[in-house]
């Protein structure tokens, strides 16, 4: 038997127990699986040979900025979902922010000279392995960011598991940026996003399960 | 309205901050809105609305387990009303129904009719039976002998602070055993 009353006594006599904000605890889940997926980037592909050159190239860096910038737009967004009453809104226009460098980037890539005709730039050298690469090394990031992320209490657990996707694919497509040798932004654009889409889908499934409070 | 969602808000600053008492004025206050609108929206979902207990103290789980999510800046009423319209969108198709579960429920005033039957609730009373012993003799005795932490305490020969453990791991539980049953 317990009255609603008996409850509210209960909760109340609880009151004492403070939970840790959801960014704390998203931040130690990403770092408990970050090493997981790092040690799976580095005993399969690791870091191109030739990166010290490589880093001289604007669209080689590009990519960091485009990865990072979906990365932290997407826990930016994760963390403003977490609340109940939150809604995506004017939010959602944070993760354009990774679109417009692609955008900018392809559009500086057409005012130079290529040796590489665009479809050829476009399929790449390895487009089957970047995206097999960023969907499995995302995989340990999106369960920590699902763990850190059922701290909170989304009201809408698929889209809140659909930005975890996109977090861990822009922290996974990171590493892999670093060991592809495609730096054309038309590539980045093509294979890297569908990816993500394939990491952001995985984490809605997941999310309408682990994320419901 | 606006008193009294400020009112709310201000309860709950002072509940953050340490203040039992007004924590517990806060969720008795809650109480009979929330109720009103768990029977709302099982009499549109044409349910029988006695049932609505279980309802409220599911939302009750759930805002104190998920009040770190509440922004101390912002009010209280939209974040309270949140949690309550998930939990009962949850309980409703639970019961089988799709139904749209308006936010404005929340809002409206409590209607001046006199409370009808309200069965007692059972899924929380049925779930704290299978929790490990000590944490239901806690609970149980927080709960229906009203007996304080340092008494409880006293009574099972524990620490206060393991009294506190099992208080807060006996409630966590309670709140998973409720989502697993959907």
């Amino acid at each position: 038997m317990m009255e609603t009353d008996q409850l509210i006594r209960t909760l109340a006599a609880d009151n004492a127990e403070r939970a840790r904000p959801v960014g704390f605890v998203l931040t130690l889940a990403l770092v408990a699986a970050a090493p997981v997926s790092i040690l799976m980037f580095v005993m399969t592909l690791g870091v191109r040979p030739d990166v010290m050159t490589a880093m001289h190239n604007p669209f080689f860096d590009l990519k960091f900025a485009v990865t990072l910038a979906l990365a932290i737009a997407a826990i930016a967004v994760s963390l403003h979902l977490s609340r109940p009453e939150a809604l995506l809104r004017g939010w959602a226009l944070l993760l354009l922010v990774p679109a417009g460098l692609l955008v900018a980037g392809i559009g500086g890539e057409m005012m130079v000279p290529q040796r590489l005709p665009m479809m050829t730039r476009l399929v790449g050298h390895n487009s089957r392995v970047c995206m097999l690469a960023i969907t499995v090394f995302s995989l340990p990031l999106l369960a920590g960011a699902l763990i850190g992320l059922r701290h909170g209490a989304p009201a809408r657990p698929a889209v809140a598991g659909a930005i975890a996707g996109m977090l861990s694919a822009g922290l996974a497509a990171t590493m892999y940026a670093s060991h592809c040798t495609d730096d054309s932004p038309l590539f980045v654009a093509t294979w890297y996003t569908i990816a993500t889409a394939l990491v952001a889908a995985i984490g809605a499934l997941a999310g309408s399960r682990v994320l419901r409070f | 309205m606006r008193d009294r969602e400020d009112e709310w808000t201000g309860l709950m600053r002072l509940a953050i901050s340490g203040d039992s008492a007004a924590y517990h004025r806060l969720l008795k206050a809650v109480t009979p809105v929330l109720r009103a609108a768990a029977r709302r929206g099982l009499a549109r979902a044409g349910q029988p609305v006695d049932q609505s207990e279980d309802i409220v103290q599911d939302i009750l789980l759930a805002v104190h387990l998920k009040r770190h999510t509440w922004d101390a800046e912002a009010p209280f009423a939209p974040w309270l009303f949140a949690i309550a319209r998930n939990k009962l969108i949850d309980a409703l198709r639970r019961r089988g129904r799709r139904i749209f579960v308006n936010i404005d429920d929340f809002a409206e005033k409590i209607p001046g009719e006199p409370a009808a039957e309200t069965a007692p609730a059972g899924e929380v009373a049925a779930h704290l039976q299978s929790l490990p012993a000590r944490q239901r003799e806690v609970l149980q005795s927080i709960a229906v002998d009203a007996a304080s932490i340092r008494d409880t305490a006293a009574k099972f020969s524990m620490s206060e602070g393991a009294v506190r453990v099992a208080l807060h791991r006996g409630l966590a539980s309670l709140t998973a055993k409720l989502r697993e049953q959907q």
